[in-house]
């Protein structure tokens, strides 16, 4: 029989972090494509696609992570198809992270003066152009610092993804507990490794603030 | 095959689903005013408190904001009764959210004390005011006012985070959504419908704290 050795446990825990890491990561890339396309929306010219945008923001923003996951979970399965934990999670968490970054990413597109639009549009450049030459390059420096800092909300949120049956650390946590009968050290450790991951994402992006405000 | 949607076989369940939401509203409310109480003191020990009070202060809120709020509710509920530590769930839940929201409402009342000016306490204290009453009458009511939207939009995060009590049978709105999809097998259904209350209570709580401001701080 295996026996459950503190090492056994903390082994155990940091595989199971391979996959809140390759979530996390998905959720943020995937989430950040999307998140642009609804940026792109949210702050066109037409008032039809600002409003559903807004309806979009407001439907992720204002519901819980966990029910999106249920309805994702159980919602993709009533068009017939078998999901998977991974497809569920990826999917709900995909969505949610896109969601918050546009509305973040809005943000920072708003503080640009102006005259910057106009002085583009008067270039006869297009919307796109607008964008890609003269807004992004200019709003991605005040967006780094709050992107890094959610970056550590998508990596919390995977945590989640346990619920429906996604194997990552919480759930790891949940099955050693299972077996060991430890939740003390087993839950500690769980923190300490969320900790690990998360800790430096939000140090760096308070180092990042504090630089942005000494260069203004 | 299209699936048909029965939202009918929700309805002999809606005792079930308005205490849940009742739960999930006390919940909130609750730990709410517990959680802001907890961030002042923690943002006066990390601006006005001795040394060591705010380092401890530190930790905590590192420690809380960089963990995920369900491995928080396992460490209340589950870790800590193996050192005795022992409560139900309801009382976890309390626990768990009060010790949340304090230690992201500690990180924005802190911002807001520091936003005051020190010519305000310099002001205060020509006027012989203690140093209670300067924290009391001078800093925490503009710090308060200075950051209240912040503290909005944290108070509705820590109620749609709530639903992940569930977990711990803690019975809040999401236990009702999970009871009755277990009876009825009408999962999407059910969690489809709970969404759209959670919906309606985030936007009915923005509402109130909105009136509570309008009603708490003077114009300008």
């Amino acid at each position: 029989m295996l026996e459950f050795t503190f090492s056994v446990i903390l082994e155990n825990l940091l595989l199971a972090t391979r996959w809140t890491i390759l979530l996390s990561l998905i959720a943020f890339v995937l989430g950040g494509v999307v998140g642009l396309i609804v940026l792109f929306a949210r702050v066109s010219h037409s008032r039809a696609l600002r409003t559903l945008t807004i309806g979009y923001i407001e439907l992720f923003q204002g519901t819980p992570l966990l029910m999106q996951l249920f309805l994702f979970f159980f919602g993709v399965a009533l068009l017939g198809v078998e999901v998977s934990p991974w497809v569920a999670a990826s999917l709900a968490l995909t969505f949610w992270t896109s969601a918050f970054l546009a509305e973040i990413w809005r943000g920072c597109v708003e503080a640009i003066p102006k005259g910057q639009w106009e002085a583009s549009e008067s270039l006869a450049m297009t919307y796109t152009e607008q964008m890609r030459h003269v807004i992004l390059p200019q709003a991605l420096r005040i967006a780094v610092a709050p992107t890094v800092g959610f970056s550590v909300q998508v990596i919390k949120g995977t945590a989640l993804a346990s619920v429906i049956g996604f194997v990552e650390l919480t759930k790891a946590g949940t099955m050693l507990n299972n077996a060991t009968f430890r939740p003390f050290l087993v839950y500690t450790l769980v923190a300490l490794i969320y900790f690990a991951l998360c800790f430096p994402l939000s140090w760096y992006s308070k180092r990042l603030e504090g630089r942005l405000n000494v260069a203004r | 095959m299209l699936y048909q949607m029965n939202f009918g076989d929700l309805l002999p369940y809606w005792q079930v689903l308005a205490r849940g939401l009742l739960f999930t509203v006390v919940l909130t409310l609750v730990s709410t005013v517990a959680g802001i109480f907890v961030g002042t003191a923690g943002a006066w020990a990390r601006t006005f408190g001795p040394k060591w009070a705010g380092t401890c202060v530190s930790i905590y809120v590192e420690l809380i904001r960089n963990t995920p709020f369900i491995v928080q509710l396992f460490f209340i509920f589950f870790g800590l009764p193996a050192i005795g530590v022992k409560m139900g769930e309801a009382e976890a839940a309390f626990l768990a959210m009060t010790i949340n929201l304090g230690a992201y409402s500690t990180e924005i009342i802190r911002a807001g004390i520091q936003a005051v000016p020190y010519g305000h306490l310099e002001a205060g204290s020509s006027l012989a005011m203690s140093r209670w009453e300067i924290f009391r009458h001078i800093v925490l009511k503009q710090a308060f006012m200075k950051v209240y939207p912040a503290l909005s939009s944290q108070i509705v995060i820590v109620m749609l985070g709530s639903a992940v009590v569930s977990q711990i049978s803690a019975e809040d709105l999401t236990y009702a959504a999970n009871y009755i999809q277990s009876r009825n097998f009408r999962a999407f259904e059910v969690y489809l419908v709970v969404t759209g209350i959670y919906l309606a209570l985030a936007i009915a709580l923005r509402a109130l704290l909105r009136g509570i401001a309008r009603a708490v701080f003077p114009k300008g």
